[in-house]
């Protein structure tokens, strides 16, 4: 019985992350790299790529020392912990994708304070055991990239006529330049908000009924 | 006498009701605005009037459409969508693809109107939204302007040309456009603001008929007017002459067509004061000092954004409390 409950809480702490707890739709976390990056999808997935490999390498780390870090002490334990895998990813981006690093600039170190990669070590990682944080940061991390991959792509389609810089709209598009802007941000996101929970809001009347 | 005459009434607050209905007062909004777009499509031309019937049609299917699917009260035959179609095409540039037009609606009715929850709840003027989303998307298109038919000094042209609108001579060269050009409209500007005598008698019968509140136009005129005259004082060959100032640009338009927005204004009649110091404040600074040439957008956008506080801030004391104290 304990090993099919496992395997099912298996299974909601990975998808709740993709809709249900997304990490920019439901708990508009980590704003700043999500309106400031998201100009292209590359960007985009690159931004989702290192929250993916910061957040779950550090969810592990944490919920391993989770039982030997005094309470008082254990916020700088966590950003110790994640800068330094931040660190990593940093280095990584500038020996071997120069102009993507470039491009991200200072929104890759910022990582260390992202709250999405805090709050999972506090709300879930200092609580769990290891293998449900590693479950838990893989489906909230994949759900922020897969985000951050639409908001960047209806962005770039609109602001550049392009697709992973593939043209995808004909020269007849002018391209629309406040997409890239952060009004464009803004706008696209809180339409994408408003999606979300206007489909939700279908689904809760039809479940209802 | 009979015995229905002799019953006694009861009823709730408010006794006192007005006849007029929103699509009356929005009917004769748009008939106000009727004299300015008639005059506008004979100085530009007719790819104006195609950019009206753009502008009105795209409006109203995006209202029809989201109203629809929204499932909310039916608000299609009640002028409003036709008010910010009319006034979306009068603070564009002449010449403005017709496409952006298409977008420029769609943007006013759906971010602008519908997503607040349409008629009554937005928050911003949706005509002004419409503009400032084309000005971010499309900055070459939204500052590229032409003669108008009769120019300076009331002399016709034949073609049209490529021009600077007077705020941006003002801006960028120095040159003051007369009075009497600007009050006319024989310059170069968007669509419909660029004769304030037109706009004028419109909204003089507004007020007249109290459907839009004159102090909001009249307080952004006097502060308009005594910044851009103290302004003028200190350094006349800098900074243009307050009447100047009335009449150049979006002002006009904005402060007796837009400011003065049912939904979008304070509902006190001081903070009708205070919203429009507000805005005559920020188009002097935008207009001076500011990198853009004009500002009444963005100081209308901004001030609707504060008229919650300012109602707050202005709410009139219950009669009988709180006296003296």
């Amino acid at each position: 019985m304990a090993a099919k409950d496992d395997r099912k809480s298996v299974g909601v702490e990975f998808v709740k992350g993709f809709w249900k707890e997304n990490p920019i739709l439901v708990m508009l976390l980590g704003m700043c790299p999500t309106l400031a990056v998201t100009t292209s999808v590359i960007n985009g997935l690159t931004m989702g790529l290192a929250v993916v490999f910061v957040l779950t390498c550090s969810s592990l780390i944490v919920s391993i020392v989770r039982n030997i870090i005094p309470k008082q002490v254990r916020i700088p334990v966590f950003i110790v912990i994640i800068a330094t895998f931040v660190t990593m990813v940093d280095l990584f981006l500038k020996a071997f994708l120069l102009d993507l690093s470039k491009a991200l600039g200072p929104f890759i170190p910022l990582i260390v304070v992202n709250c999405i990669i805090l709050g999972r070590a506090e709300a879930f990682a200092s609580k769990k055991g290891v293998f449900l944080s590693v479950v838990d940061a893989l489906g909230v991390s994949f759900g922020f990239t897969i985000t951050l991959i639409i908001l960047g792509g209806i962005r770039e389609v609109l602001g550049m006529r392009t697709f992973f810089g593939h043209p995808v709209l004909g020269e007849g598009f002018e391209p629309w330049i406040v997409m890239l802007l952060p009004p464009g941000a803004f706008i696209t996101l809180g339409l994408l908000l408003g999606v979300k929970n206007s489909i939700d809001k279908r689904l809760k009347e039809k479940r209802s009924r | 006498m009979g015995e229905e005459a002799q019953a006694l009434i009861l009823s709730t607050s408010p006794h006192a009701k007005s006849t007029d209905s929103v699509r009356k007062i929005m009917g004769i909004v748009n008939l106000m605005l009727l004299p300015a777009v008639a005059f506008s499509i004979y100085q530009f031309g007719l790819y104006v009037l195609a950019m009206y019937a753009v502008s009105i049609a795209t409006c109203l299917a995006t209202e029809y459409l989201v109203v629809r699917w929204r499932k909310r009260p039916f608000s299609l035959n009640d002028g409003s969508a036709l008010v910010t179609a009319l006034l979306l095409v009068m603070v564009l540039p002449p010449r403005f693809p017709l496409y952006g037009v298409i977008l420029g609606a769609v943007v006013a009715i759906v971010i602008g109107k519908q997503i607040f929850g349409g008629i009554g709840y937005n928050i911003f003027n949706p005509a002004l939204i419409g503009r400032a989303f084309l000005a971010a998307a499309y900055p070459v298109w939204i500052t590229s302007w032409i003669t108008p038919r009769i120019g300076v000094d009331g002399i016709s042209m034949t073609d049209a040309v490529s021009t600077a609108t007077p705020l941006a001579q003002m801006k960028f060269d120095g040159v003051v456009a007369a009075a009497a050009d600007l009050f006319l409209g024989f310059i170069g500007g968007s669509i419909g603001e660029t004769s304030a005598l037109l706009l004028l008698i419109g909204a003089i019968y507004l007020i007249v008929k109290k459907y839009i509140k004159w102090r909001i136009p009249l307080s952004i005129f006097l502060t308009v007017a005594v910044l851009g005259g103290i302004f003028h004082l200190i350094n006349p060959a800098r900074f243009p002459n307050p009447l100047f100032h009335l009449f150049a640009g979006g002002l006009m338009i904005g402060a007796l067509y837009m400011a003065t927005d049912m939904v979008t204004s304070p509902i006190t009649k001081k903070g009708c004061v205070y919203f429009g110091i507000g805005i005559g404040l920020l188009v002097i600074v935008i207009r001076l000092f500011g990198g853009l040439s004009e500002g009444a957008m963005y100081a209308i956008l901004f001030m609707n954004a504060l008229v919650p506080l300012i109602n707050r801030a202005t709410k009139p004391r219950i009669f009988g409390t709180g006296a003296g104290e």
